[in-house]
């Protein structure tokens, strides 16, 4: 008992201090970009309303997931294909490397050439965006599969789809997460930006218009609602993932233990 | 086998770049959202004989580097504080594990706010988001301490000082380095991003300008500008890691991107 | 007599930056149906060379393994591997029973004709209550037994172990040993065991192929003409026992020295051991 309460004190201690060291630093503030915590909390239910959730958040929401389903689909896929053959590796190797390292947001305008400012673009950025981390992590996952377990695979007949599905992918699994992971917070960074660009709603587009207006405790609170966003998605994906790669971590678990 | 994978290499560049020529030249996009890659290497030219460019390039490399500079330097002081001060560890995790999905961008309005298309306003967003990289880096490193080796050196008589700097910082400078690689490519995609987003001076706001005057081969120019500046600071960060780890044999299953 | 695993003049060369080396001259030797044959030699013989050459995991260079009379080209359905490193060949991701019944899947055998192999091939090596594991839960001479299951349960003509207790302890080991002899006396397959030690080779086959040093070829063949019924106890101090791996050891030494081979080498000729 005593050291669940120890650990619920560890967990609430630092941000609770913070919190309140906020609220007392920004109490009687004047500054108008430094608003009174107070403020901010009170206007919270005020500015999120259910209606501005559905208008703005669920849109919002739904671009990121599209995006993000895209280019999980788009860089396990091509992944696959790339690792698994040395030589297209090879030939991709160069272009690869140049592509992914460009900052995913200049490619904004060049999108908006083609798709225009609706939805379609947001999507395709998101998912132009995040497709390199899955794609290259697909790529070294697949790659490194262990020679003995393929060798066990091909001893008894385990080829083609079966290979793919039983043995390739499942051992590419942890490395593919670690791409997926990472995938998520550019696809988090990208929803925004490409609604600050050109939308006519999204949670991006609602924080510079408060900006704009200099509704500051607004903007303070879309900060907030971004955090959150940030927050429980990451939450999220982390129980996914034990739930997935719960062998992995007992398998790194018991090997920590007797190496 | 090095030589066949060059060769391959090279053959996909190739390639890619002869798609780039035939594509929109046969009219399977339209030119004037996908120009002929030749036309794209003419603006490239001009660019590169543009004052105002070089400028500007300087400026983002400064933005980057100084940002870089600064959450390297408090990433690694606050993760070795947290580190060695007792029981700071278990206090700040849950704080880390909130504050470090924040997107930076949610930022974006703040720094408008108050330091407009300044400087400040891109190094508040570089600074915040290269920083949870270097933290969180150096704080698996330390965590990877070997407790016998620490035990070790105590026995010998070795102080605090002596400890973290002979068995404290080799342990942990893998990951560290890990860490400032990452920062450095997540910095940059701040740089610009902020300049693109924000106007701050840079290559992003240049990319700006030339959307904003519908100038296409310029815009591509200036990406392929940016794509190459990335990837000379991802294969010179782990050049830079091979080097200064090649005492180093293992290697810490760190993620490929 | 046809034999049932044919070995007939293999040889393999590997070619690669500028060298060639030659890991197995020519090997020629047969096996009966129902034997356990065992083969040792010096380190770096190429004897797990030769063995994925007959699983057909490798291609040989030259010389040809034929199975029941049909030349092996590729891993066929009737042969079973068990590898050293039972961590790496067991997948971590699947429960002990699905590992086992996998293999089972590709040959298109019905659900319940699999589970009844599955739960039979568990049963026998002791582990009929592990099928809920995962394999990296139980100790490394279980997972080793759960890779025999799994070639059990894949019912193949032979059995192919390639060194597959070098990497458990010695107690675990003779534990083992005993229950390889023990599925094979109440089987009745046909087992190739590959091994690096000698008193393992004796003690559990009825023929012991010693091998000679790189570029391989069969050095000698010995019939082991120990009692049927062994034990880790008895067996290991008999006379006969010392005897011949006394001789083993012998040839092996000479093999590692590059002392020539005693005589022509046949594929059915069995010599007894008859000095000392």
């Amino acid at each position: 008992m005593t050291r669940f309460l120890l650990r619920l004190v560890f967990l609430l201690a630092l941000p609770l201090v913070l919190l309140g060291l906020w609220w007392l630093a920004s109490d009687d503030s004047t500054n108008p970009f430094w608003p009174p915590l107070r403020t901010i909390l009170t206007t919270f239910p005020d500015v999120w309303t259910a209606e501005r959730l559905r208008a703005d958040v669920l849109p919002s929401i739904l671009r990121l997931s599209a995006g993000y389903a895209v280019a999980a689909v788009v860089g396990v896929a091509v992944g696959t294909v790339i690792g698994s053959y040395r030589r297209v590796r090879a030939l991709c190797e160069p272009v690869l490397e140049f592509l992914r390292a460009i900052p995913p947001p200049v490619l904004i305008p060049v999108i908006m050439l083609f798709a225009g400012i609706d939805d379609t673009m947001k999507i395709t950025v998101i998912a132009s965006g995040c497709v390199w981390p899955i794609l290259l992590n697909t790529v070294e996952g697949v790659r490194a599969v262990d020679p003995v377990m393929a060798e066990t695979a091909r001893s008894y007949g385990i080829t083609g789809a079966a290979r793919l599905r039983n043995v390739v992918l499942r051992s590419a699994s942890p490395q593919i997460f670690a791409g997926l992971r990472q995938a998520l917070s550019i696809a988090i960074i990208l929803m925004v930006i490409s609604e600050m660009f050109a939308a006519s709603n999204g949670l991006g587009f609602t924080i510079v218009q408060f900006q704009r207006g200099f509704a500051i405790p607004d903007m303070w609170t879309g900060i907030l609602v971004l955090g959150l966003l940030g927050f429980v998605l990451s939450v999220v994906f982390q129980l996914v993932e034990r739930r997935v790669l719960g062998w992995y971590h007992g398998l790194r678990a018991s090997a920590r233990r007797s190496p | 086998m090095r030589g066949t994978n060059a060769v391959l290499g090279a053959t996909g560049l190739a390639v890619f770049l002869a798609l780039g020529e035939a594509v929109p030249r046969l009219g399977l996009v339209k030119e004037a959202y996908f120009p002929p890659v030749a036309r794209i290497a003419g603006a490239l030219g001009d660019e590169l004989s543009d004052d105002t460019f070089w400028t500007a390039l300087g400026d983002t490399l400064t933005g980057w580097a100084l940002g870089l500079a600064v959450a390297v330097s408090a990433g690694i002081v606050v993760g070795v504080l947290v580190s060695v001060v007792p029981y700071l560890r278990e206090a700040t995790a849950s704080t880390i594990e909130f504050l470090r999905p924040i997107p930076s961008v949610a930022l974006i309005p703040l720094a408008v706010l108050l330091y407009g298309s300044e400087l400040r306003s891109v190094l508040l967003l570089v600074i915040y988001a290269s920083f949870w990289q270097v933290l969180v880096q150096v704080l698996y490193g330390i965590q990877d301490l070997d407790p016998v080796a620490d035990e070790t050196a105590r026995s010998y008589g070795l102080g605090s000082w002596a400890r973290i700097r002979y068995v404290l910082w080799p342990t942990a400078l893998p990951y560290v380095m890990t860490g400032v690689r990452l920062a450095a490519a997540v910095a940059l995609i701040l740089t610009v991003t902020a300049e693109l987003v924000i106007g701050a001076p840079g290559l992003g706001a240049r990319i700006a300008i030339a959307q904003n005057s519908q100038a296409v081969p310029e815009m591509y120019a200036l990406i392929v500008v940016t794509g190459l500046l990335g990837l000379v600071i991802n294969v010179g960060a782990r050049t830079v890691e091979r080097r200064a780890l090649a005492w180093h044999q293992s290697v810490r299953g760190e993620v490929a991107v | 007599m046809g034999a049932l695993l044919d070995v007939s003049g293999l040889n393999k060369v590997y070619e690669g930056s500028g060298r060639r080396v030659e890991a197995v001259r020519d090997l020629t030797f047969g096996i009966e149906a129902g034997e356990l044959v065992c083969l040792v030699g010096p380190s770096g013989c190429g004897k797990t060379t030769l063995l994925k050459c007959v699983g057909g995991l490798l291609a040989p260079t030259a010389g040809q393994v034929t199975l029941a009379g049909r030349p092996v080209s590729g891993p066929p359905p009737g042969m079973a591997f068990v590898f050293q490193e039972y961590g790496r060949s067991l997948f971590p991701w699947m429960r002990v029973g699905d590992n086992v019944e996998l293999p089972l899947k590709q040959k298109g055998l019905s659900k319940d004709r699999r589970h009844e192999l599955v739960a039979d091939a568990l049963r026998s090596v002791g582990l009929a209550d592990a099928s809920g594991a995962y394999p990296w839960q139980l100790s490394g001479g279980m997972q080793q037994r759960v890779a025999i299951a799994r070639a059990l349960a894949y019912e193949p003509e032979v059995l192919l172990m390639d060194e597959p207790f070098a990497a458990v302890d010695a107690q675990t080991r003779a534990d083992l040993e005993d229950l390889v002899r023990g599925l094979w006396r109440e089987r009745g397959i046909t087992i190739l065991f590959v091994t690096h030690d000698i008193d393992e080779a004796v003690y559990l086959g009825q023929r012991v192929l010693v091998l000679s040093a790189s570029p391989t070829v069969v050095r000698e063949q010995l019939t082991i003409d120990l009692p049927d019924e062994r034990d880790q106890l008895h067996t290991r101090v008999a006379p006969r026992f010392a005897e011949l791996r006394t001789h083993v050891y012998e040839q092996i030494q000479a093999a590692k020295r590059g002392t020539p081979v005693p005589g022509p080498t046949d594929s059915v000729e069995d010599r007894a051991v008859d000095k000392k």
